[in-house]
């Protein structure tokens, strides 16, 4: 092993600070909520939290008073319904006020694209005659130099610590994942910091159609973290637990069966 | 066979789509009407989702747009800021199908908040996702969703994706490069934008529903067009395929 390669709360209280702007990713696939589970273990607090489809697990960060502000594209429960603990804190501030910044799929992709990148902003053809730029700072009009035609400008995003689950890992850090890639590779190479948990670490990564490698010298730490995904899925490894997504329907309703469940997290 | 009104909206939005033309699919009744499609007279249809699945040829209804079962099934499938900027942007999509939490009488769409007050709404919804640039970039826009006065407003509270903002002219001077909203299918039948000056009317209606009664589900006084049609019903083959396509679920 090398010093890349680390348990999941060694990494976790390395990496991540009171205050610090963090990107959990994973687009339905590869949602890194063992990780996430182990910020709210260690009682973070001030985090402004990135993620373009905000669900079970930033629900959960949300509701155990993490998190001060979210940055977002879509909050929901993927195929189910609300988040309630988002809500409670958008509509009466519980636990905690919750200040958003809310942009849509492309401009987010976009932003973290420009942050992979290196570049201040990016430039996308959207956002035009919606309500969103009336409320979010980080959505300018920008006139194309060489056409004239206006465009939408959006900031970089270049968090502190940015965290994904894969596949697999070989010994020296080198990660390979597939299926759905989301934001991975993007959000990874934006962040100052990054965090892989991985289903598997293995002695060499067997080529597999379609898959992206991430060298190992491009991430902070890797952590072996099997089922780490869960209730999401990691393809070839375990399915996706739907009934999960409807089950957490339930227990994130109230504010009482959520604490139970809070509290069984942090036992 | 009896149906009823959501199983009477799905088939009426699946028959729209039509042989191998590509469709931006958002989960819900959009993503049940389309895999109906592909299931029954359209085998050769292009679904495309959101989370990167192109070509995506699910055995069973996906719970949500990530869902293995796609990726699995897709002939490609790529990264998400990939499929926004060089699948969507450019116009490679035909068609797009959308829902609603409120929808306007220039087909704007609203998921964002309930309410005027943005920063202190009455219900906070989900937001944009992929949304407005679904229905700024895609060939045309097809909007499913379930009538209701609370729904169909006047004005919705939040403009999240552009339909044909105040009427004729509106989507040209955004620069926005699709058509915009052609039908939106609802429970009780189809509304279609005036050719004129972009409002929506009430073009036909679902066998067993009048024209008053969609009237009386519309937050405005709609239009009823001078010669309204009736939508065929659903067939036994419609039928038997949708609800194996929705097995234990339900058919929304």
């Amino acid at each position: 092993m090398t010093a890349r390669i680390v348990p999941l709360a060694e990494a976790v209280a390395e990496l991540v600070h009171d205050g610090d702007t963090v990107a959990l990713e994973g687009f339905t696939h590869l949602i890194p909520v063992a990780a996430g589970q182990e910020i709210i273990r260690q009682g973070l607090r001030g985090l402004t939290l990135v993620r373009m489809t905000p669900d079970i697990v930033y629900d959960q960060l949300i509701g155990a008073g993490c998190a001060a502000r979210l940055v977002f594209s879509w909050a929901g429960n993927p195929g189910v319904g609300s988040l309630h603990r988002f809500r409670d804190a958008v509509q009466n501030s519980w636990p905690a006020p919750l200040e958003i910044e809310e942009h849509s799929h492309a401009g987010m992709a976009n932003r973290y694209v420009a942050g992979a990148s290196g570049l201040p902003f990016a430039v996308l053809r959207g956002y035009l005659g919606t309500d969103l730029s009336e409320h979010t700072a980080t959505i300018a009009p920008i006139r194309c130099p060489f056409t004239g035609e206006t465009l939408t400008a959006v900031p970089a995003l270049n968090p502190d610590v940015g965290i994904v689950h894969a596949q697999r890992a070989d010994r020296h850090g080198n990660v390979q994942y597939w299926g759905i890639t989301g934001v991975h590779k993007e959000v990874v190479l934006a962040s100052a910091r990054s965090l892989v948990t991985v289903e598997e670490l293995v002695d060499e990564l067997t080529p597999v159609p379609g898959a992206v490698v991430l060298p190992g010298w491009a991430l902070t730490r890797v952590s072996v973290v099997p089922g780490g995904a869960h209730p999401s899925y990691a393809m070839g490894y375990s399915d996706r637990d739907n009934d999960y997504y409807q089950a957490w329907d339930a227990i994130s309703r109230d504010r009482q069966s959520f604490q139970e469940w809070l509290a069984g997290v942090k036992a | 066979m009896t149906w009823s009104a959501d199983e009477m909206m799905t088939v009426a939005a699946a028959r729209v789509l039509r042989g191998d033309s590509r469709c931006f699919v958002g989960i819900g009744l959009p993503s049940t009407a389309a895999n109906l499609a592909r299931r029954t007279h359209a085998p050769d249809l292009v679904l495309v989702y959101e989370s990167g699945t192109i070509g995506a040829k699910p055995d069973r209804l996906p719970l949500s747009i990530g869902d293995g079962v796609l990726a699995e099934t897709a002939d490609a499938v790529v990264s998400v800021p990939e499929m926004f900027n060089y699948w969507l942007q450019p116009g490679r999509i035909g068609i797009g199908f959308l829902g609603a939490a409120q929808i306007d009488r220039y087909a704007n769409i609203n998921t964002t908040v309930i309410g005027d007050d943005y920063a202190g709404p009455r219900v906070r919804l989900p937001g944009a996702g992929g949304a407005p640039e679904i229905a700024a970039s895609c060939g045309e826009v097809i909007v499913v969703v379930r009538q209701s006065a609370r729904t169909f407003v006047d004005r919705v509270d939040f403009v999240t994706s552009v339909g044909h903002g105040k009427g004729p002219g509106d989507r040209e001077r955004l620069g926005l490069r699709g058509r915009g909203p052609v039908l939106v299918i609802t429970d009780l039948g189809v509304l279609e934008p005036d050719p004129d000056d972009r409002e929506l009317t009430l073009t036909r209606v679902h066998p067993g529903v009048t024209a008053e009664q969609a009237v009386a589900a519309t937050g405005w006084p709609l239009r009823v067009a001078a010669t309204m049609t009736t939508t065929e019903p659903p067939s036994e083959a419609e039928l038997t395929a949708l609800r194996a396509l929705t097995g234990s679920q339900e058919t929304t």
